[in-house]
């Protein structure tokens, strides 16, 4: 067993390697994306008017309603075989990016957590105590500069730990890329048994990896609610919370 | 109108939620320096009508001028209304400051980050010349020290006396205060009430609504006594506490004291 892991790291740790990164890159196009596209949803999730909030929610519904899968197989088998019936498009420049199964990918995987994160953000946008948002209208501040320097901040304290979850979440989501030929870390790993039929050896290889993803995440996210919650922990031996000067 | 023109000047406030009436016309008209003290059990509408006045709540009717500029409002077709100008409605609020029961600091920004956002974010000052605004104004609340902790790590009075600082670094027309010393233990309502009377003392525009009758009898300029969405009782404090008119407001008094 110790020998065959030893053989498989030392012959395949390219391919490991390689599918770290490109499983690293889905995740983060997925999570930035994702959340630039769940603000807007967010919003419109709570708004007064049901017409504006119908969008938002249809596509949340969607997306969270139906498994992960099967949505990446209805852009890339479906959407991506319409796309490729279109006259002329094989001889488009576009056709190099059109084929390849990375784009439906990002595609789905970036609409999907958009929809999860926008339900998180609703959550949170909700918790901000109305007290706040009232002495935020009381003073003057116009709806832009109430979402940007009073819901916002307070919404990321409040959905810190959701959101921690959804992008340990997205991570797993990723390896279904390997069922559109996608060689990330899963699909490393199963071409890894393909050729050397040393199953045990190759996932956990590659799940030793995610598990360390994981941890870096974890620690990196925990320092950041830290610093998120500042305003919450009591701190008596410390005279000034925050140095000196304002943030921006 | 040869006079000069009030502070704040409301006629014919009405409001309702659903049925229930809560405001049933009410006029009042505030001039520069006047202190006035609204009163009345609860339910009687005063924090209503607070809030109805920068707009919190929209009133179904009435009009509201401040400085002589008036609050422009649409009327819909079901009889309510909403505000016409959002940019006017913005403008204006930064004249009339509010102060909360609940003092409402945006808890995840520190005491002089509170006091500087809506300067430096809504009226454009730069950053510096807020700070030493700020400074100015903590110093007078008795928060200077205070100045970098946050919201949850200080008591109910140092953050109502944070909160009227808020309120004065947009240096508003008019002060308005719902019920600012109800939500605080007894022995911390003290220091803001001292805050608020040196205030008034400076000529500070004040509207006040409160239960505390020793601040409405002895600081304020005028006593605004409502009773079921009605004005029951205006007048000087010394008037309307030693000889009330109504009935009323005799027993109000009576259960008060």
């Amino acid at each position: 067993m110790i020998e065959d892991l030893i053989y498989v790291l030392s012959r395949y740790h390219m391919w490991l390697w390689q599918g770290f990164l490109l499983t690293l890159q889905l995740l983060l196009v997925s999570i930035i994306f994702g959340t630039l596209l769940a603000i807007p949803l967010a919003i419109g999730r709570v708004s007064k008017s049901i017409w504006i909030q119908a969008v938002p929610f249809g596509f949340i519904y969607l997306f969270r309603g139906t498994p992960l899968i099967a949505q990446l197989f209805l852009a890339y088998y479906g959407l991506g075989q319409v796309i490729s019936e279109i006259d002329g498009i094989r001889e488009s420049w576009m056709w190099a990016y059109l084929r390849d199964p990375y784009w439906y990918c990002l595609f789905t995987f970036v609409l999907n957590t958009a929809a999860y994160v926008a339900e998180i953000m609703r959550g949170g946008i909700q918790n901000v105590p109305n007290g706040e948002v009232e002495a935020a209208r009381a003073c003057g501040m116009s709806q832009p500069i109430i979402y940007r320097r009073i819901i916002f901040p307070r919404m990321w304290q409040i959905i810190w730990p959701a959101y921690t979850n959804d992008v340990i979440f997205t991570l797993k989501a990723t390896s279904l890329a390997s069922t559109v030929t996608l060689m990330e870390l899963t699909g490393a790993a199963r071409k890894i048994v393909a050729r050397t039929a040393l199953p045990y050896e190759a996932f956990i290889s590659a799940g030793v990896i995610y598990l360390i993803i994981v941890y870096v995440l974890t620690f990196g996210f925990k320092g950041v609610e830290k610093y998120l919650r500042r305003n919450e922990t009591r701190e008596t031996s410390k005279k000034s919370v925050v140095p000196d000067g304002i943030p921006g | 109108m040869s006079t000069t023109i009030p502070a704040l000047d409301v006629a014919g406030m009405y409001k309702s939620f659903g049925d229930t009436e809560v405001l049933k016309g009410i006029d009042l008209t505030a001039h520069t320096g006047d202190v006035i003290s609204i009163i009345g059990s609860s339910g009687s509408g005063k924090s209503t009508f607070l809030r109805c006045i920068n707009l919190l709540e929209t009133p179904n009717a009435g009009q509201v001028h401040v400085h002589g500029e008036l609050i422009k409002m649409r009327a819909h077709k079901d009889g309510t209304q909403e505000p016409a100008d959002k940019k006017q409605l913005q403008r204006i609020r930064t004249k009339l400051a509010m102060v909360f029961q609940g003092f409402n600091l945006w808890s995840h920004l520190t005491i002089l980050e509170n006091v500087i956002e809506a300067p430096v974010h809504v009226l454009g000052i730069p950053k510096k010349q807020a700070v030493e605004r700020a400074d100015a104004l903590l110093q007078k609340v008795g928060m200077y020290e205070r100045r970098d902790y946050y919201p949850g790590h200080i008591s109910g009075g140092q953050q109502q006396r944070a909160a009227i600082a808020r309120a004065l670094a947009i240096e508003p027309e008019v002060l308005l205060f719902d019920e600012p010393t109800s939500a605080l233990d007894p022995e911390l309502v003290g220091e803001v009430l001292k805050v608020m009377t040196d205030l008034a003392q400076e000529g500070r525009t004040m509207l006040v609504v409160t239960h505390e009758m020793g601040f409405a009898k002895g600081v304020s300029s005028h006593v605004m006594y409502l009773h079921q969405g009605l004005v029951e009782e205006f007048g000087h404090p010394k008037d309307v506490f030693e000889n009330p008119k109504s009935e009323r407001m005799k027993q109000f008094l009576q259960r008060d004291f």
